[in-house]
């Protein structure tokens, strides 16, 4: 009787267990949105965040595969210990399938090496670093919006070509920062320009008065500021207190949100040089996404926001042809599969999970300029995606060798 | 022999002054946690949480009701003062009788709740005050371009810890306070009103964190997380100054400031921990504080 039953039971688990494999596991997409609630890149990411996965899974109607869509939120706090915690129990205990936003990019290093582990999909819109795309690419690691790579190649050729051709560089010193300076003062060694000094502040830090007295004595020609959210913002505000520009350097943030711009206000941030990979009037079908979120929020997308929203469409999308929700297989799908949705234009998924796509280079207006509260960039420059990205075959990630 | 330290003078003079701007924030949150340790004997966490309302007030004032700076400079210590009487009042006057720890878990409690209030409603990316037009501009000293509204900040610390130093150690009133925290049911036989001047004494401490709360909002923004960033450094400089000592607070904050500027200099990286290693390293040597006695 025992061995029937016994017999029975491994038969049930043996049959259930391959069902799984071709279903979803547990029944139902669980989507984890790890984001900074309460920090300083809440404003970056944050609620807005949230509200931008929200937003793709009523788009995508509610299910996939007929399955309910469920989503978790949390507050990383922009700390790699709390977010790996946070990620190993959603994964084991909660079955998340995909963990999205993951800004701060020592968290996204740290959530990208458990995913890796685990076999789940990380898509990564909020952490700048290369790193992501490079080495440190897992089966089923993505990095959807835009890196430091990017950001060093799109900004950094236009400044110099305007004359900018000595540079210093104030860095918040974290994986983030060592990361964009590194990438600024490659490119600035393949164009000839001159790298005279950088200095590393600590990360994150309210008065950068003298790191920014150091790059005013310098004498170099671009103060490039290599740090984001806060940090950004006080290092403008107190730059232009200190006369740094009116002293005839050029100040140059490297990395610079909609949210940023929006606090430091036009008054201070005019003139300043910003690369996006979306902004929510460039285009008719991106004024009318960022319309619906910001009736749902009350504040425009910043591009980390309008990425947390693509991706999670996109993965839905990917679930639902693959029709699993099997790590690999669905980020194997997603690599395949075009990408069509408001916020990305002309965009491919390379092999080491790097999506690329169209960069904006944009001019902070004048006052005088704006017509609206939101109305902050005007548009210089679209860089095609094979000029802006790394090529995925030099990324020395394994999978695209 | 600045060749050897490899800066040159005029570079090190300008990170001085810098880190002298800095010590008059130090120093004048140190003063209003040291008068109230002092005289009350209780830790107040949400010093930094009220800096932040006093910036937070001095902008509301601005945006709402387009009362300038100079009206900010007198109205928030008030409204700030008056928020810490509130506070002193109905709270924190019913943990007098017990353990230090309860003032400490209150007023850490007050901090996360007026914080979290406001980071719900405006967000951690702050709102942006302008420099007062009287002090737009700076000048350039030949060792470094300093903004006009940095040195006012430097010389409206100094005036203020002087005044507030004299109030408390020169004054009858003064004197009166400190009577009243070395033994109250004395004081309060001879016919002065103890409680009031405890209510008062946490009402100026807390003004004071409102002024330079004031005196921040041009140069930090005015966010929810500034107080918290700030709070931290401000008990090391205390207990470094020692916690009953005024003097010591004030004389602290501005070394300290100073000492982070060059430490900024030499080792960036380590500049937001300086101040806390100066700290191991006092209380292994003077536990009760470079200016305190030990109680």
């Amino acid at each position: 009787m025992l061995k029937k039953a016994l017999l029975a039971g491994v038969a049930m688990s043996a049959i259930a267990t391959s069902a799984m494999a071709a279903g979803l596991s547990g029944d139902k997409v669980v989507v984890g949105v790890l984001t900074d609630l309460s920090s300083i890149y809440a404003d970056v990411a944050g609620k807005g965040s949230i509200a931008a996965a929200e937003l793709a899974v009523a788009d995508y109607g509610g299910k996939v595969l007929g399955k309910p869509i469920e989503i978790l939120t949390a507050d990383h706090q922009n700390k790699a210990d709390i977010a790996s915690n946070i990620a190993r129990e959603w994964i084991d205990a909660k079955g998340a399938d995909v963990l999205v936003d993951l800004v701060t990019s020592s968290v996204g290093l740290a959530v990208q090496g458990i995913g890796g582990e685990k076999g789940v999909v990380t898509i990564n819109s909020g952490a700048a670093t290369v790193r992501l795309s490079q080495k440190e690419c897992t089966a089923t690691s993505f990095h959807w919006i835009y890196d430091t790579y990017s950001l060093a190649h799109v900004t950094t050729p236009t400044v110099v070509a305007e004359g900018g051709d000595s540079w210093f560089i104030l860095t918040a010193d974290y994986a983030f920062g060592h990361s964009l300076e590194g990438d600024a003062s490659n490119v600035l060694k393949d164009l000839g320009a001159k790298l005279v000094g950088t200095v590393r502040h600590p990360f994150p830090s309210t008065d950068l008065s003298s790191f920014l007295l150091q790059a005013q004595a310098s004498g170099a020609k671009v103060v490039a500021l290599a740090n984001a959210g806060q940090d950004t913002i006080n290092s403008v505000k107190q730059a232009s207190e200190f006369g740094i520009v009116a002293g005839g350097q050029k100040l140059v943030a490297l990395l610079a949100f909609l949210s940023d711009i929006h606090s430091i206000g036009l008054e201070l941030g005019q003139g300043l040089l910003v690369t996006t990979g979306f902004y929510w009037d460039m285009d008719d079908e991106a004024r009318a996404f960022s319309k619906r979120f910001f009736e749902k929020f009350g504040k425009m997308p910043t591009m980390v926001q309008a990425s947390v929203y693509s991706s999670t469409l996109h993965y839905l999308r990917s679930v639902e042809a693959a029709g699993t929700d099997d790590g690999k297989t669905v980020a194997a799908k997603m690599k395949e599969l075009p990408i069509k949705d408001p916020v990305l234009r002309n965009a491919t998924i390379g092999a080491n999970g790097r999506v690329i796509h169209d960069m904006y280079l944009m001019q902070v207006k004048a006052p005088s300029e704006s017509t609206s509260e939101w109305d902050l960039y005007k548009p210089v420059k679209t860089v095609p995606g094979a000029q802006a990205f790394q090529d995925p075959k030099q990324s020395g990630c394994a999978l695209a060798q | 022999m600045f060749e050897l330290i490899g800066i040159p003078p005029q570079a090190l003079f300008g990170q001085l002054l810098l880190g002298l701007i800095n010590g008059s924030f130090y120093a004048l949150l140190s003063l209003g946690l040291a008068v109230i340790f002092g005289m009350l004997n209780v830790i107040n966490f949400a010093h930094g949480a009220l800096y932040m309302v006093g910036a937070f007030v001095a902008w509301f004032l601005l945006q709402q009701l387009g009362l300038g700076y100079w009206w900010a400079l007198v109205l928030c210590p008030i409204v700030v003062g008056l928020l810490g009487i509130v506070i002193e009042k109905t709270m924190l006057s019913r943990l007098y009788k017990l353990d230090h720890l309860y003032g400490l878990l209150l007023t850490f409690g007050i901090a996360l709740i007026l914080e979290g209030g406001f980071k719900h409603v405006y967000g951690v990316s702050g709102q942006s005050y302008a420099v007062p037009s009287a002090f737009a501009g700076g000048t350039n000293l030949g060792f470094m371009f300093l903004p006009f509204y940095r040195g006012w900040v430097v010389l409206l610390s100094i005036v203020v810890c002087l005044a507030t130093w004299y109030a408390i150690e020169k004054t009858r009133l003064g004197s009166y306070l400190r009577a009243a925290t070395e033994n109250p049911r004395l004081v309060q036989s001879f016919g002065i009103n103890v409680p009031v001047m405890i209510t008062l004494t946490y009402g100026v401490g807390v003004a004071l964190a409102g002024l330079a709360g004031v005196m921040a909002a041009p140069i930090y923004s005015v966010n929810a997380l500034m107080g918290s960033n700030l709070i931290i450094v401000v008990f090391a400089v205390v207990v470094i100054g020692g916690m009953g000592s005024i003097f010591g607070a004030v004389v602290s904050g501005y070394m300290l400031g100073i000492l982070e500027g060059l430490t900024k200099v030499f080792f960036p990286e380590a500049s937001n921990i300086v101040v806390f290693l100066i700290m191991v390293v006092v209380l292994l040597l003077r536990p009760a504080g470079l200016f305190g006695r030990e109680r």
